[in-house]
């Protein structure tokens, strides 16, 4: 449906044949703007449906009571995935998880998925890589939370808290009220006045990563970077991940670059290592959590989630 | 009364707290409005997602952005 919208957008609006690299990057800039808002606002919309039903306070109470040889952490790691939030809550719910009593690697679990796999990234995602790369990488994904936090619930790193954490960590918690019951008709409202404010304050970004992918796409010619980045350069995947680092793109811009890069040769385990990197392991994320753990802390944690990401890297230019 | 915008200084905080003062002078209420960016004061509050609202030190709110007409209803209870 949107491929035939974009044909005639391009063929019969701006009069560029399909085939030329012009008529290529605008087919491929509306198209994908088309299905991808079509993604966003619907996985969007599911997810705050998901989510008015599971508020953190209802979460925090399922983990709290359940101990099970890692399936906690898997609980823990989904339900990162499944739970939307603006990355300068990290910290209250960090601590918030802690003192509600769930061990620090669930908590743990929980915040490296978040970011992670979020609902944005996913419906751009499926709208640019299709169905199996997506499964493939929530599933990834959300494993890699799951056995970076249980590795290091393994190793007591509750001391290398920041004192006032620990101090706080002890104290009891005041539970907040049960959520009011409300019917789905109720909730819609809100659920749907908060999908549109998040569709408004991504979709500038997902507008310059398409015009970016799109431009590389209608210009670069196909096989491009094979010449440099070769899928046995061993080197391509942690080279990525380190340069992911420094950068802190709204997550959901970068997908369509990547597919760019992708299908002009960049193997794709070399460019998700990357895309992983940024939106799992951003210096400014770093310098915020610096509030709540000690450096030492802050290195283990960071180090675990880099060699994860590159091991998905290595993963991925296996399978695919 | 007291009116609180927790948290830490993000887009959507300053937009809540933008709402708030035309909430407030809307209604022509007596309110004190305060912001609160510290991480620890958040925490203890009981907060785990930002942006949130208390009103005379009670949690109205968190986790999203709300517009001047709901800020006002919750001013109005």
């Amino acid at each position: 449906m949107f491929e035939k919208v974009a044909d005639i957008i391009v063929r019969d609006l701006f009069h560029l044949g399909l085939q030329s690299s012009w008529g290529k990057t605008f087919h491929f800039f509306i198209y994908d703007t088309l299905k991808i808002s079509f993604l966003l606002v619907f996985i969007i919309l599911l997810m705050g449906v998901v989510n008015s039903y599971f508020p953190v306070e209802r979460i925090r109470r399922f983990l709290n009571g359940r101990k099970l040889w890692g399936i906690e952490n898997f609980l823990a790691s989904t339900l990162g995935a499944l739970t939307p939030f603006c990355s300068c809550s990290s910290i209250p719910l960090f601590i918030g998880f802690l003192k509600g009593g769930i061990p620090l690697g669930v908590t743990l679990s929980f915040l490296i998925t978040s970011p992670l796999v979020n609902e944005v990234a996913l419906a751009i995602f499926w709208g640019i890589f299709g169905t199996k790369v997506t499964v493939v990488y929530a599933v990834s994904g959300i494993l890699l939370g799951t056995i970076v936090g249980r590795l290091l619930g393994f190793l007591n790193l509750d001391r290398y808290l920041q004192d006032w954490v620990q101090e706080l960590v002890k104290q009891k918690i005041q539970d907040s009220a049960e959520d009011a019951k409300k019917t789905l008709k109720e909730r819609l409202p809100e659920i749907w006045q908060e999908a549109m404010s998040v569709f408004k304050r991504v979709f500038p970004y997902v507008l310059l990563g398409l015009s970016i992918g799109a431009v590389i796409h209608g210009h670069v010619p196909a096989g491009y970077f094979e010449q440099y980045i070769t899928r046995d350069n061993m080197f391509a995947v942690p080279v990525a991940t380190l340069l992911a680092v420094p950068m802190y793109a709204n997550a959901t811009g970068i997908i369509p670059v990547v597919q760019s890069l992708v299908s002009k040769g960049i193997p794709l385990g070399t460019a998700l290592a990357f895309m992983m990197g940024v939106v799992g392991l951003s210096l400014p994320e770093a310098l915020l959590l610096k509030k709540v753990m000690k450096i030492k802390l802050i290195v283990i944690y960071f180090g675990t989630v880099a060699c994860a990401i590159m091991l998905i890297g290595f993963l991925f230019n296996i399978l695919f | 009364m007291k009116v609180q915008i927790l948290g830490t200084g993000c887009k959507k905080c300053k937009e809540f707290y933008e709402n708030a003062e035309v909430a407030i002078r809307e209604l022509n209420v007596d309110c004190e409005l305060e912001k609160i960016e510290s991480i620890e004061e958040i925490v203890s509050m009981g907060v785990m997602v930002t942006p949130a609202l208390a009103v005379d030190g009670k949690i109205q709110s968190t986790g999203k952005v709300l517009t001047v007409a709901q800020i006002k209803e919750v001013l109005e209870r």
